[in-house]
Order: structure tokens, then sequence, then C-alpha cells
């Protein structure tokens, strides 16, 4: 019997044991024979892939990974264990995929370890599929997407068909679950690093002018577009270049970046070692935030390969142009995704921004000519560069083209990793994808672009997803995070959830920003509490601070020193452009409509229902509740802090909240 | 010229611990760019950054050891106080407040008698909240010692504060 759990080192054939060289990439050698070590490692074999991303481990994926491991050992099983990143269907982690030999991949969704059982049992065991357990069948490597399905597995549909995929565009995503993250035959073997070679071939203005005529715009929020930044540093005459991926994806909500490292390191590194070429840097760095430490994990093995077979390092390809790569991690500061934080952060410093000019471009990490892009863009350029700018500007609407990655998130049913062609209505993401509102929920709102983004109204479903539409509905493409909000979220509270993230993310440099926003806090808190009397200029400060807001809001994006700051009362602005009227009702009824905000709240005992259990009044954290065993009881208002205990723990569903 | 102020009468302090000072010897001297993995290994390695180890870290790098405080203090990665024997990271991500994280928050809060970013008096547990964990689609989600914890209720922060002491033998 033998156990095999294939890392690198197993799988290796003669094709990494010397440095890649251009002509061999073009040749189409490597892939393939890459792809034949893959099939002759794998023949005969049944394989069993675990999602094991961070939402996988999160969902208890190496409990079932372990559970796997040891059935191996003692067995039970002999099968090949194989861990990927993560597919995007995040709503189902656990997921196993199993290949059998002569079989498609099919994938089996919230495998507990009870779930596991059934499914070695009936299939590895017996061959007979658990079908009820069974979410489609996927696409296998180095198989690719041409599989026949077996006759007897009719009915059961092809990942690609399924409602949440079957509306997505995956270039960034292709091998996110697919591949094994930690194999860098597997990346070659699906046509990696082949852009690479070509670039190297092409003269750095002509690499430059693709990207341009690609019509590629910076995935991290702005939307500036890709080749005019790469042309601006290019034109630098400078000793020495720097180009840097953005990693440090500080968006609550947002998880994009995180999935495309932990899933497909090797595509960023080589669309770094392409934008590297392109402007003349010989050095990058990768800058990563420290809490995502299966993607660091993830990377460091990546770099390490590239390294070895000549990839990154001196002398790349043998094509005599130098690029390596330094793992920079962030401490963890919103502000820093700026870049020009960002370039203080990395010189060792606080990550304040500073004015520009001069740009990045111009003078950036240690006053060289520094690019900076997110990773999802570095993402994209590989494909552009292989399979031409004209492919990849078909996609997507006049002015932004290509696909957007999405955490869809939420109150939404299928919450996961989506990738859509730009121009895509937000009704189909939430709607085809996400399959609606759970629970029979209202759609209320779609946030966008997280702290510096908006919230969109049901009005807004049909808005075309690109860059400039979403700015005049008065949100921001962002980096990408998107959640949903039903009836029972507050507009006004959500607001308050953003400005409080910003305000304690301010870096304090600029006046507008440290000072402006904590203004608005103060505002947004007096909005949702309760006064505690309506004596003297309380009610007053009340109606004062609702004047003011909009106005310091609008003197926040006008004036604060970076994108941040600017970009930073949004979540204010496109509320109350939207949810007027429940700012209305929190100021003028002390009323909040969705029944979120608990200070405006009064709770009552409704002395029919309550059989003086006694309960509420054990776990009242104030003691504002008064009554003998079997009478009812009562709430002594001026006590109540509202904290909702009573409500929750009722057995009599007694207590009326209003 | 002559040392005058504090920081530079701290080239005089003792040499560090040997821990510190194996972190220390990996990084070349006077390079500010070091800094912050110097400090992160540091905290890696000691659970919080002390004033011992920001002053022996000032005189490596080459920096007062007042810009070495500034840069500990900015990022919310680094702590200047011992954590507990326990932490737990509860999610603020948006996704997370939308499915009832601040009410989750508020029944830890309210169980270990302690404000995020506060330790329990035993010393025990630490309570603190982060800006989003990126497993969105489990929220409302937490860590406890880095292990996640999903789709929680207000319910569920006794039983798992419960768990922690019983582990504990408390």
């Amino acid at each position: 019997m033998t156990t095999q759990t294939p890392t690198a080192a197993s799988t290796t054939s003669s094709l990494l044991s010397h440095p890649l060289t251009i002509p061999e990439l073009l040749s189409g050698r490597p892939r393939a024979e890459a792809a034949a070590a893959l099939r002759a490692a794998l023949d005969g074999k049944t394989v069993v892939y675990v999602g094991l991303g961070t939402c996988g481990l999160a969902s208890g994926g190496m409990d079932i990974w372990n559970r796997l491991e040891a059935m191996n050992q003692s067995g039970r099983i002999a099968v090949i264990l194989k861990k990927t990143g993560c597919i995007g269907y995040c709503q189902n982690e656990v997921m196993v995929d199993i290949k059998k030999p002569g079989r498609p991949r099919v994938s089996f969704g919230n495998v507990t370890p009870e779930r596991l059982e059934t499914i070695v049992a009936s299939y590895l065991e017996k061959d007979e599929l658990p079908r009820d357990l069974v979410l489609g069948i996927s696409e296998s490597y180095p198989e690719g997407p041409d599989f026949a399905i077996p006759a007897e597995w009719s009915g059961i549909p092809r990942f690609k068909d399924l409602p949440f995929f079957r509306k997505q565009l995956r270039i960034v995503l292709r091998n996110c679950g697919n591949l094994d993250p930690d194999s860098l035959e597997e990346y070659l073997a699906a046509g990696g690093y082949q852009a690479l070679a070509k670039a190297l071939r092409m003269p750095r203005a002509q690499v430059i002018a693709e990207v341009t005529a690609s019509g590629l715009r910076g995935r991290g929020g702005g939307g500036f577009p890709t080749g005019r930044k790469w042309e601006f540093a290019f034109r630098q005459e400078s000793d020495q270049k720097y180009i840097v991926m953005n990693a440090d994806e500080g968006d609550p909500g947002a998880f994009m970046d995180r999935s495309v490292l932990e899933g497909d390191p090797h595509r960023v590194i080589e669309g770094m070692a392409i934008g590297g070429y392109a402007i003349g840097a010989t050095k990058g760095y990768i800058y990563v935030r420290a809490e995502y430490p299966l993607a660091i994990e993830k990377l460091t093995r990546a770099i390490d390969q590239c390294r070895r077979v000549g990839l990154l390092g001196k002398n790349i390809l043998d094509s005599g142009v130098d690029f390596d790569l330094t793992l920079k991690m962030g401490a963890g500061a919103f502000v820093c995704g700026e870049e020009t934080a960002l370039i203080a952060s990395i010189e060792g410093k606080r990550g304040m921004p500073r004015p520009r000019p001069p740009f990045p471009a111009v003078a950036g990490v240690f006053g060289k000519p520094t690019v900076i892009n997110n990773v999802e863009t570095f993402a994209n350029v590989p494909d552009i560069l292989w399979k031409g700018a004209r492919w990849f500007s078909s996609i997507g609407t006049e002015k932004s083209k290509g696909t957007k990655v999405f955490a869809l998130t939420g109150k939404v049913n299928l919450s996961g990793l989506i990738e859509v062609p730009m121009g895509i209505s937000l009704r189909e993401i939430i709607y085809d994808i996400g399959g609606g509102i759970p629970q029979g929920g209202q759609f209320k709102a779609a946030q966008i672009g997280g702290p510096s983004g908006g919230c969109l109204p049901a009005s807004c479903l049909d808005t075309p997803i690109d860059y400039d539409s979403l700015i005049n509905a008065g949100a921001m493409m962002g980096s990408g995070g998107l959640v949903v909000m039903d009836d029972k979220t507050c507009m006004v509270d959500v607001a308050r959830y953003f400005i409080n993230f910003t305000r304690a993310e301010s870096c304090g440099k600029c006046i507008p920003c440290r000072e402006g926003i904590a203004r608005l806090q103060e505002m947004l808190d007096t909005i949702v509490q309760a006064p505690e009397s309506e004596k003297g200029n309380m009610t007053l400060e009340r109606f004062k601070s609702v004047i003011d807001l909009r106005h310091t809001c609008e003197l926040i994006r006008d004036t604060a020193a970076c994108g941040l700051g600017q970009t930073a009362p949004n979540p204010i602005l496109s509320t109350l452009r939207y949810f007027k009227e429940e700012y209305e009702a929190h100021i003028y009824d002390r009323h909040c409509p969705a029944g979120k905000c608990k200070s405006l709240l009064t709770f009552r005992i409704e002395p029919e229902a309550c059989k003086g259990c006694g309960i509420c009044k054990k776990k009242c954290p104030n003691a504002a509740i008064v009554g003998e065993i079997k009478h009812s009881h009562y709430i002594v208002k001026d006590k109540c802090i509202r904290c909702g205990v009573c409500a929750e723990v009722c057995p009599f569903k007694a207590i009326h909240v209003s | 010229m002559k040392p005058t102020c504090a920081c530079q009468a701290s080239r005089q302090i003792p040499s560090p611990p040997p821990a510190l000072a194996e972190i220390l010897n990996r990084y070349a001297p006077q390079k500010r760019e070091y800094l912050i993995p110097i400090l992160q290994e540091t905290q890696g390695c000691f659970k919080y950054l002390s004033r011992e180890a920001m002053i022996h870290i000032a005189h490596h790098v080459g920096v007062p050891v007042s810009k070495v405080y500034g840069v500990a203090t900015f990022y919310n990665q680094f702590k200047l106080v011992a954590p507990g024997q326990h932490t737990i990271l509860v999610c603020r991500g948006t996704a997370c407040h939308v499915r009832g994280s601040d009410q989750l928050l508020r029944a830890f809060e309210s169980e270990l008698g302690i404000q995020a970013g506060q330790t329990t008096k035993d010393g025990l547990i630490t309570l603190d909240v982060v800006a989003c964990l990126g497993s969105c689609s489990i929220a409302p989600v937490i860590t406890i010692d880095g292990k996640f914890h999903g789709r929680l209720e207000t319910k569920d922060a006794a039983r798992l504060v419960a768990e922690i002491r019983k582990g504990a033998g408390k």
C-alpha cells in the first residue's frame, strides 16, 4: 500500500532540474512536459482535493484533511491527497473534490466529518455516488474543460452551468481552486510563464503599449489606466526602479486579493515580473497583510520555486534581465492602501501619505521611480500579454475593460468570490449569481467599495458595474467588496459603522480627515442616541448637526490630503442621497425603521402575555425589571439600557419592542 | 559630539537578551527599512513590544527611540502590553457587522467584564477586534488563538468563554 501526498517533489520531472529559458517556454515543451508528468503521476489513481484556502480552513477543512490522511495511512483508502485554494463557492466550504480514473472530477459541498464518512463509504469504497451531497462536476487539470460526463451521472450539473458560475467569466480566478498553489509544475501545465517569456522577447515599450491598448485599469480602487502608469515610470531615467504589489487588503468585507494569492500565487508573480521588465525595475516588493499568514506562506514558497528555475533572480530565463522579489509584511493600517503611505511603510516609517507630486512613478520607494499596482491588476497582465490586447479589450464596456473580482457577502444566499465581466448589472450579481436575499428578506442596498464606497439602493440594481457608472451613482469600484444589505439593516448605522472605521484608521496627518471625521462621528452618534432629556440645547444641537452633516462631508471630500480622506465621507453622502427618509425618521421621529439602533427603541412588557417567570428580571444587566413571580413584570424606562437581553430570553415573547 | 539626550544615552545600554539579539543579528544594522520586520519578529517572539526591546531595536536600527515608538503605535499589529494567555479576536468587517457582530462583541464584553482591547484581571483572556478576517461567508466570525469559529450568535459567547476557562482549569 502506498500512501502518497505529493508535493512539488513527488511530481517533479527532469523539467525543473535546470533553469528554464525563453525559447524553451515559447516552444510549449515545459507546458506539455509538466502536463505529461502530472498525468503520469495521477494515472490510474484516485485523487482527492480538499479546498484549504482561509475560508476552507475556517470552516474546518484541516479536520477533514487530517481524517483523509489518517484513512490513507490506515490503508482504508489509497488516494492521492491534494490541497487547493478557494474556488470562490465559499458558502459550501468545506469542499472536497474526488477525481477517479476515467471519471470527471466531482465536487462535494459542506463536508462535515459525518458526510465525509458517507462519501468515503459509498463513493470511494463502493463506487456509488451519494448524489445528494454532490455540488457539481468541476474541471480538472491537466484535462481541461473538455470532458465527457458518464451516462449514469446525467442530471448532475457541470460547475460552469450552475447559477453561481454561469454568469461569471474567470480570468484572474481561473486557476483558483483547480490548481495546487504549491506546485510550479501545475502552473506550468496550465500555460504559466509563457507570457513572461513572450514579454521578454518584446521591446519594453511594446509591452507597455500592449497593456495600454488592452484598456486595463487599476483594480485597487481609483481605476487609473495601468499602461499609462507604467509608461510614466518607464520614461524616468534612474539607476534603480521598483515595482510594488499592493496586497494590503484593508477593506473590511473584502478578500479578493487573499484568495488570489492563496490560490494562484504564480500568476501574480508572473504579472509582476512582466511589469518589472516593462518599466525597467530589477527589484519588486510584495506588500502583503501580516493577517494573511497562508497567503504569505504560499508566496514565499512560490518565490523560492521561481528562484530555483531561473524565473526570478539574476538573468531571468537567460534573457539578460534581472528581477527579484522581496516580501514585506504590512502591519495593519488601512491608510497604507494609499500609494505614498505604502511607500513610507516599506521604508520603515509611519504609513502616512505625502502630497503629490512628485508621483511615485517619479519618486517612490527610496526616492526612486516606482510603480504600485494591486494584486488583481497584476493577475490580469499574463493573460493580456499572452492572448493580446484585442482579446482583453473585447471583454467589458467601452471604458472599463476585462473582468472584476468581487467578494460577494452580507445578506445574500451564496456568499463567495466571483469574477464577472465589466458592465454586468448589480441585479444579475445579487439575484442570479448570489441567489437572492435569504429568508425571504427584501433587498435594501448594496455597499460597493468598502469605506471609500457607497450604498446603492434598489433603484440602482440595473446600473452596469463599471468604473464610471459606479462613480456617477455615488459609489466606487474600490477593490471589490460587495456587501448586500436587507431590510433589517439600518443605513444610518451602516454609515456610522464606516465612519467609526475611518476615524480609527485616519493617520492623523491632515486636519480635515483627523478632525472632520471625528465631528461626523459625533453627529451620527447624536442621531442614533435617544436624548436623555429634551431640556437645554440638546435638541438644537441635534438639528444643527444634521444641517452641518452634508456640509462637513463635502468639506472633507474637497480638502483632505489623500484619496482615503477625500472618499471617507462617501458612506454618508451616498446614504443621504438614497436613504434620506431613514435619517429623517431617526432625527424627527426618534425611530429606527430597521430596529437596529437600540438606543432609539423602547421595551415594554405585554401584561397579558407575561407569565411572571422572572427570567428577564434575572438576566437584566441593569436591574430595570421589577415584578413578583407569577405576576406580570414591568420595565422601568429610566433604568432600561435597551440592550435587548430581555426580549432575547423571554420564553413567551411578551417583550414588545418599538 | 557628546550624547546629550536620553536616546543618545541609550547607546550605553546593556546588551539585549539572547532571543532579541538573535533577531537583531539577522538584520543589517543602521537600516531603517528593517525596522518594521524587526518589530514584527520581536512581537512574534515576545508576544508584545516591551520598552526595553524598543530601546534595543532603536539602537540597532540607528533611529531615536521616539521614532520606534511612533511606528509601534501607528500600526494596529503592534501591542505594547503583554496579552493574556488566550486571545479572542472578534471580526468587525462589514459582512460580519451586517450579520450582527456588534451584538456579538457586546456579548463577549459583558461575559468577560472587559472592553475590547483589554485583558481579564487573571491574565487569562484578551478580547480584541480586527478589521476583517476575510472569512465573510461564515460571518459573524471570531478567532480564539487563531482557530476560527463562524456563524455565531450572541448566545455562543458564554459557551466559548466557558470552554476557554474550562481548558485553563479555572
